[in-house]
């Protein structure tokens, strides 16, 4: 067991130094050079407060994502919709904060509401991929990938239908919501303490209900064996509705904070792609709790770092996204590596 | 097998690992901007100097740049960032910018967030560069009043204008290229065979509108002193949803060039922020259906295509940046709201017009001298923005003899009777 473990090890450090060693080979063939390119990703993400706390704030939502994800993945499923959760979650809670604008209620209460209005949407959208899957038939990553396009198609609807600013209909989104209905932030940083706090206690909670509960082991062992579970007595349906809905949630309480934290209104990009990186910590982590803080940091801190390099060396930020590619291809083909090994051995 | 595998592996690596090695020593010499920016030691200088003060020591003025699309879109980003060359050669300023600052491109920031990168490569001015960044460039002004900000297009400290703000530290800036867009509209109508004239219209506000009405005017000017009949003149607008195309979110405008000319709309006028009507333009004309483009923005935008290009209304934003940085760097600096039109002794002169025309290489001589004689009207105080106009609607406008005043045509509310397309959103 110790010896698995310390290859997996070893294997997964040989991923990381490939992935990156393969991104250096793209840099090399533009005559950028690797080391600055690093360099510059880590001091435009750690190099100073207010960098720190713009990687934070791309941190929340993934993490959120994240946590999400590793319940669905525990219990087998693919939900690759949950783009589309994240985006209900942005659209119920502009939705909560719309219909509140001229209340007199304290703007504590109505920011609870359209967060707990987000976690419904992601949850109600996440619903319709389960029942799909349950009742229909409908392989979650097709019905997941077809309401995300849906979910997008609402959002410009709505931006350019119901929610539109007046006279204008342009994809620059809804009319920013007053300051008061924003998370509150640390002085002189972007990072609100509350979606801060909201995002480590999304992935506490799913860390407790996959490790340390009985309706977390039912989950692992429908996403193990579905029909195994089922013949043990598990209401293996209903477990899976469970993991969509709770991934839904948190989903969901992502996008509400893309809006209350970040964009202050609705977007047509609200989700800002967070979900479909999700997909990537998860798998890079191997569906394992523990690494999501770390892993979901580093990505963040691969996107905010990224900007340093149009700015400093003309060179494209989709850079991260290739490294973050890269990363999770070669961590999967090494894991492959290993087990074929552990088998031979 | 598994003895190869492994050792292929461990060639492999070794070899990446040594390559990158040598490109972090070898390259680095050839990006010396790139590596000599120590970004964590320049930043609270940067944030925290009083600017007036500071200037006038040797060191160059140093002013950062937000594109909304990419920095060589042969279009309105691209306008831009060439007066940002133009900057750094008249004053010796030293301009970093960042290009695609969209939401789409640039997921999870906002260009408020985005310009501190700027300043913390020590710019002291930041420009935003487009209408989708209005509000982040209030944010950001009132968040740093150390900073001066240029907000391009908006109307945020226009005392006569209906958002207005007093926030000292921002200058808003536009051309008056309602001008230009008459003289795209009349060199359509002289150039168009079947009287229908396509305009590739971008997201709909304000700017959009009046824009775009204005090239209906120029073109209904053009069409009606050719002797043409007023009542054969078509003249529709199609939205995408945008500035330019973004996949998944707007319209296509390829595909909305491609059915303007197929339909007999043989003249499209771009007013996103690139030609890329010009493109379906040399398609169709190739296919046998003679089409024409004008493009927009930017001075050169003809060259993508020559053959089918009848002309560019473009934006030299180069003179009124040089105002205002200068202003800035000097200490004389106010906040202003400034609406410019063409130098009319030379429309096309770089260091004085802010709007200017260039006929294309399509145009037909005889049509070029109309275009000409078109801005000479112009220049002589034509003002095609008088009554009787009415809206779209039917609604009175101006009256018979009424000119509009600058808010009428800033603020125009609808597009005009005679013109097809949305005037708002559905």
């Amino acid at each position: 067991m110790l010896k698995g473990r310390g290859g997996g090890f070893l294997f997964q450090l040989i991923a990381l130094l490939l992935a990156f060693g393969f991104v250096s080979l793209i840099l090399l063939s533009v005559n950028a050079s690797p080391v600055d390119a690093y360099k510059n990703m880590f001091t435009g993400s750690f190099g100073s407060m207010r960098k720190f706390a713009e990687v934070l704030v791309a941190f929340v939502p993934l993490l959120l994502v994240t946590a999400g994800l590793l319940v669905t993945f525990s219990s087998g499923l693919w939900n690759i919709g949950v783009e589309g959760q994240v985006v209900l979650g942005a659209i119920a809670t502009t939705w909560v904060f719309r219909y509140f604008l001229e209340s007199s209620l304290h703007p504590a209460v109505i920011i609870t509401l359209a967060i707990l209005g987000g976690m419904i949407g992601g949850a109600i959208w996440a619903s319709f991929t389960g029942l799909l899957k349950v009742f229909g038939g409908v392989n979650e990553i097709f019905g997941g990938l077809g309401l995300n396009f849906v979910s997008t198609a609402l959002t410009i609807y709505l931006i350019f239908g119901p929610w539109k600013r007046p006279g204008v209909a342009s994809m620059s989104g809804t009319v920013p919501f007053p300051a008061e209905f924003s998370l509150s932030q640390l002085a002189e940083l972007r990072i609100s303490p509350w979606a801060l706090g909201i995002a480590l206690v999304g992935i506490v909670i799913v860390y407790f209900i996959l490790q340390g509960t009985y309706f977390g082991l039912r989950l692992k062992a429908v996403g193990k064996n579905f029909r195994a579970a089922y013949l043990l007595g598990i209401p293996t349906w209903q477990y899976s509705m469970y993991s969509f809905l709770i991934c839904g949630a948190l989903a969901g309480a992502a996008g509400a904070m893309q809006v209350a934290a970040v964009y202050h209104r609705l977007i047509p990009s609200i989700s800002s792609g967070y979900g479909y990186l999700g997909l990537m910590v998860a798998m890079l982590i191997n569906y394992k709790a523990v690494f999501a803080i770390p892993v979901a940091l580093f990505f963040a801190a691969l996107n905010i770092g990224s900007i340093q390099l149009p700015i400093l060396m003309k060179l494209d930020s989709s850079l991260s996204g290739v490294l973050q590619g890269v990363l999770v291809l070669f961590v999967l083909l090494a894991e492959g590596a290993r087990q074929k090994f552990s088998k031979k051995a | 097998m598994r003895k190869n595998i492994s050792r292929l592996a461990i060639i492999a690596l070794a070899l990446m690992l040594a390559l990158s090695a040598c490109g972090g020593a070898a390259p680095a010499t050839e990006k010396p901007v790139a590596t000599e920016a120590p970004v964590v030691t320049e930043a609270p200088v940067a944030t925290e100097a009083p600017v007036a003060t500071e200037a006038p020591v040797a060191e160059p003025f140093v002013f950062g740049m937000l594109l909304v699309g990419p920095y060589n879109d042969n279009g309105w980003s691209q306008a831009h960032y060439e007066a940002g060359l133009y900057l750094e050669e008249k004053l010796g300023a030293k301009m970093v910018y960042l290009d695609k600052v969209n939401p789409a491109d640039r997921p999870g920031t906002t260009p408020d967030q985005l310009a501190e990168e700027l300043v913390a490569q020590g710019a002291k001015l930041v420009i935003f560069n487009s209408d989708d960044m209005k509000d982040a460039s209030t944010i950001f002004a009132k968040a740093h009043p150390d900073v001066f900000v240029i907000m391009a297009s908006g109307d945020q400290v226009w005392p006569d204008g209906k958002t207005f703000e007093e926030l000292p530290n921002l200058t808003n800036i536009m051309g008056r290229m309602e001008y230009g867009k008459m003289m795209a509209g009349c060199a359509a109508a002289l150039t168009t065979a079947t009287g229908k004239i396509g305009y590739l219209g971008p997201l709909i506000n304000d700017e959009t509108r009046r824009l775009a009405a204005s090239a209906y005017l120029g073109a209904k000017h053009c069409w009606e002193t050719a002797g043409n009949d007023p009542a054969a003149l078509q003249f529709k607008v199609t939205w995408i949803g945008f500035w330019f195309h973004i996949p998944g979110f707007t319209t296509d405008p390829v595909d909305v060039s491609k059915d303007f000319y197929t339909t007999g709309y043989d003249v499209v006028i771009s007013g996103i922020d690139n030609p890329v009507n010009l493109g379906e333009a040399q398609k169709l004309t190739a296919e046998g259906t003679p089409s024409f483009g004008v493009a927009y923005d930017y001075v050169a935008a003809c060259d993508a295509a020559p053959d089918v290009c009848i002309g560019v209304p473009y934006f030299n934003w180069g003179p009124e940046y040089l105002k205002a940085i200068s202003s800035a760097a000097d200490g004389s600096w106010s906040s202003q709201f400034i609406w410019v039109g063409p130098d009319w002794a030379d429309i096309n002169n770089p260091d004085t017009s802010t709007v200017g025309f260039v006929n294309g290489p399509a145009l037909s001589e005889e049509d070029a001298a109309a275009v000409d004689a078109f801005v000479a009207e112009l220049a002589g105080g034509l003002n095609l923005w008088s009554g009787p106009i009415n809206l779209q609607d039917g609604t009175a406008y101006l009256a018979d003899g009424e000119v509009a005043s600058d808010q009428q045509v800033w603020y125009l509310p609808q597009l005009l009777e005679g013109m097809e397309g949305l005037s708002a959103s559905e």
